[in-house]
């Protein structure tokens, strides 16, 4: 009897498609909603989490001015340079030390060119990174020392200029500097705002600094803390140490930034968990919305079939069978709006996933949720018309025009 | 000549009021009556005589205000709403004047509607409803939506699918009200055809003379009371 009813609000819904699905839009829109803002939410935060995971131990970025609060004073903030590097690098709590000198520069191989993010630093940029190469070497003492002209390529520095072949031994050329190519990183994939971290090169940090800055600056500090550091005792040793370098009085603000990564990407993270809650609970709504928008149509739906129920009634239909048909075949029509919803969610969530490269995430426990929750939509909304259905009186209803 | 014991349908003093006060009207104002297992009675009687509040209260879809009914011995008011509902879908059958087919459903899935109630397999269902579109001369036709039927063929479909439920009793409200009178005949002949051969009661309201002579006896309502109840020799 349950699966005549079933099949009974099958034909109902098909014979009337458009109608089914303009009733069930809502539905549809809620889920999708639901579905592709938790979806991308959880790719973001794995990608978050994955980068938090990347840097290993403890690392601290230090740069000169006050970049993370007010209005950047990094502009008249005295520079950092190589030596403040060495000299951090002598801290309790320090375990390795890479400064970075920046410059975007397009690099050009032959025929092919790139433009991408130069940095200039030593052999222990990798440590502190925690990036492993995919071949040949990185710098040695003896060619961070002299400057020499030799870098590493991000993978997709290489794949652009070299495509499938091997560039170990090749020779760049930027900004006029011929550069042979000695090592390239493996690949680290998308960093946690989407930037594609295997678009960078690596040379020598007075390289970087002669030939292609002519100056003496280095833009910012990465410092590995020991194992057994704290970042709370890190940063405060660093703070204290620089102050003190830099001759900073009492009373008077620092004029360079000391930023954990690891806390910045958990408050990345944490930002991220809001944001998405948030977004849910705004498509959960729509989807409260959806089930008020069937039980609209349902009563309507009651209304222009009341001659229907009457004739039903008439033939021996219990006002229970009759509750039954219309539940069923709200639930029936909800839980296909679920599944359309569902579909159309998982698509967009997998179209932003790709736009914004971060890991397509789906849930399975949400959307089974989903699912539920949309039957449940169908039952909620779809038993107060179902039951003023089943309260009809059989002559009346027959009478109805 | 009816056996005096256990008639299929029987009122006592029966009273359906509607309305109270000043706008009460009775409807139904002291009926007593009984029809036999295998009758044909035809009920005619101005407009307003309560012929049709008469009908709904045998066919179980409305409760005297008063007095009794009892169907096969049972006092049909000490039963429940779904008590009722199980009588019509077991017992009876109706033929409605507005035929009262479902729109945009097939001739046989309008057939198959109270077997579907009765809990029949598809299979079984399909073939009673074609049985009973076949005995009403609609083979064929099974496909067929309402809007495309005549009207005498929407009045045999509603007849079908009052006969698919093998009914004990077929409640007939003015069967041949929306007919001309050739269609009319043909119909009148098919409920003769189905109480005769049959043995299925036949219960008819009609305001036509010449379509009551098809019945073997002759209820007249005048004003909610029983005016005349004779025996007739059923034309045809
Ligand atoms: N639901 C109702 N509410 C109030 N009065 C009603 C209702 N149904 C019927 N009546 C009244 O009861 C009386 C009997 O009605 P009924 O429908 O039984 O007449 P009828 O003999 O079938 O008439 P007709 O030949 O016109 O069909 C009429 O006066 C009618 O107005
Ligand atoms: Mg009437």
């Amino acid at each position: 009897m349950l699966w005549e009813t079933v099949r009974l609000a099958f034909t109902a819904i098909i014979r009337n498609k458009l109608r089914s699905f303009l009733t069930v839009l809502g539905v549809v829109i809620g889920v999708a909603a639901v579905i592709a803002m938790v979806t991308i939410g959880r790719g973001s935060s794995q990608s978050v989490t994955a980068s938090v995971e990347a840097l290993g131990a403890n690392v601290l970025v230090v740069r000169p001015g006050q970049r993370m609060m007010g209005p950047p004073t990094g502009a008249d903030a005295p520079r950092f340079d190589l030596k403040d590097a060495e000299a951090l690098g002598e801290l309790s709590s320090v375990a390795a030390v890479a400064p970075s000198v920046t410059s975007s520069q397009t690099v050009v191989a032959g025929n092919a060119n790139a433009a991408t993010q130069i940095v200039g630093t030593t052999a222990a940029y990798l440590t502190v990174q925690n990036w492993p190469l995919a071949m040949g070497r990185a710098f040695s003492d003896g060619e961070v020392q002299a400057g020499s002209a030799v870098c590493v390529l991000g993978q997709t520095v290489r794949a652009t200029l070299f495509g499938s072949g091997d560039p170990i031994g090749q020779t760049l050329r930027i900004k006029g500097v011929s550069c042979e190519v000695i090592g390239v990183l493996a690949a680290k994939g998308a960093g946690s705002f989407g930037q594609d971290q295997d678009d960078v090169l690596l040379m020598p940090a007075r390289t970087v600094q002669r030939r292609l800055e002519g100056d003496s600056d280095v833009n910012s500090i990465s410092v590995a803390l020991r194992q057994q550091a704290t970042s709370e005792e890190g940063v405060r040793q660093v703070s204290e140490f620089l102050r003190e370098r830099r001759r900073i009085g009492l009373g008077q603000r620092d004029n360079f930034s000391v930023t954990d990564m690891k806390e910045f990407a958990n408050v990345l993270s944490g930002v991220n968990a809001v944001l998405t809650s948030l977004l849910s609970a705004v498509a959960a709504v729509s989807l409260l919305v959806g089930g008020i928008g069937i039980m609209n149509i349902m009563l309507v739906s009651v209304t222009e079939r009341t001659r229907e129920i009457g004739i039903r009634l008439a033939v021996g239909a219990t006002s229970g069978q009759v509750l039954q048909q219309f539940l069923v075949e709200a639930v029936v029509l909800s839980v296909l709006g679920g599944a359309l919803g569902i579909a159309a969610g998982l698509g967009l969530a997998w179209g932003g996933s790709v736009f914004m490269s971060i890991p397509f995430a789906p849930s399975a426990p949400v959307v089974a949720l989903a699912f539920v929750f949309s039957a449940v939509v169908g039952v909620v909304f779809g038993y107060f018309p179902a039951r003023s259905a089943a309260r009809l009186d059989p002559i009346e209803a027959l009478r109805h025009q | 000549m009816a056996a005096p014991a256990a008639p299929l349908i029987a009122f006592r003093d029966v009273r359906r009021v509607y309305g109270t006060g000043e706008a009460e009207v009775r409807a139904l104002d002291g009926v007593s009556l009984s029809i036999a297992r295998g009758e044909f009675v035809a009920i005619m009687g101005p407009s307003g005589s309560g012929k049709s509040t008469a009908m709904n209260i045998i066919g179980c879809l409305d409760r005297p205000s008063s007095g009794d009914y009892l169907f096969a011995g049972t006092p049909v008011q000490g039963l429940s709403n779904d008590q009722r509902a199980l009588l019509r879908r077991h017992a009876l059958g109706f033929v409605f004047q507005g035929f009262n087919l479902l729109a945009r459903t097939s001739a046989l899935e309008n057939v198959e509607l109270p077997l579907i109630y009765k809990g029949l397999p598809r299979d079984e269902r399909k073939a009673r409803a074609r049985a009973a579109l076949a005995k009403v001369g609609l083979q064929g036709r099974e496909d067929h939506d309402p809007s495309q039927l005549s009207g005498g063929q929407q009045q045999r479909v509603a007849i079908a699918r009052a006969l698919a439920g093998d009914p004990t009793v077929i409640l007939a409200d003015e069967p041949t009200g929306n007919l001309d009178s050739h269609r009319s005949h043909e119909i009148m002949q098919l409920l003769q055809r189905l109480n005769r051969e049959e043995g299925i009661t036949i219960v008819m309201v009609t305001h036509e003379e010449d379509i009551a002579a098809y019945a073997g006896r002759l209820l007249v309502f005048v004003d909610g009371h029983l005016a005349r109840d004779v025996p007739q020799e059923p034309r045809g």
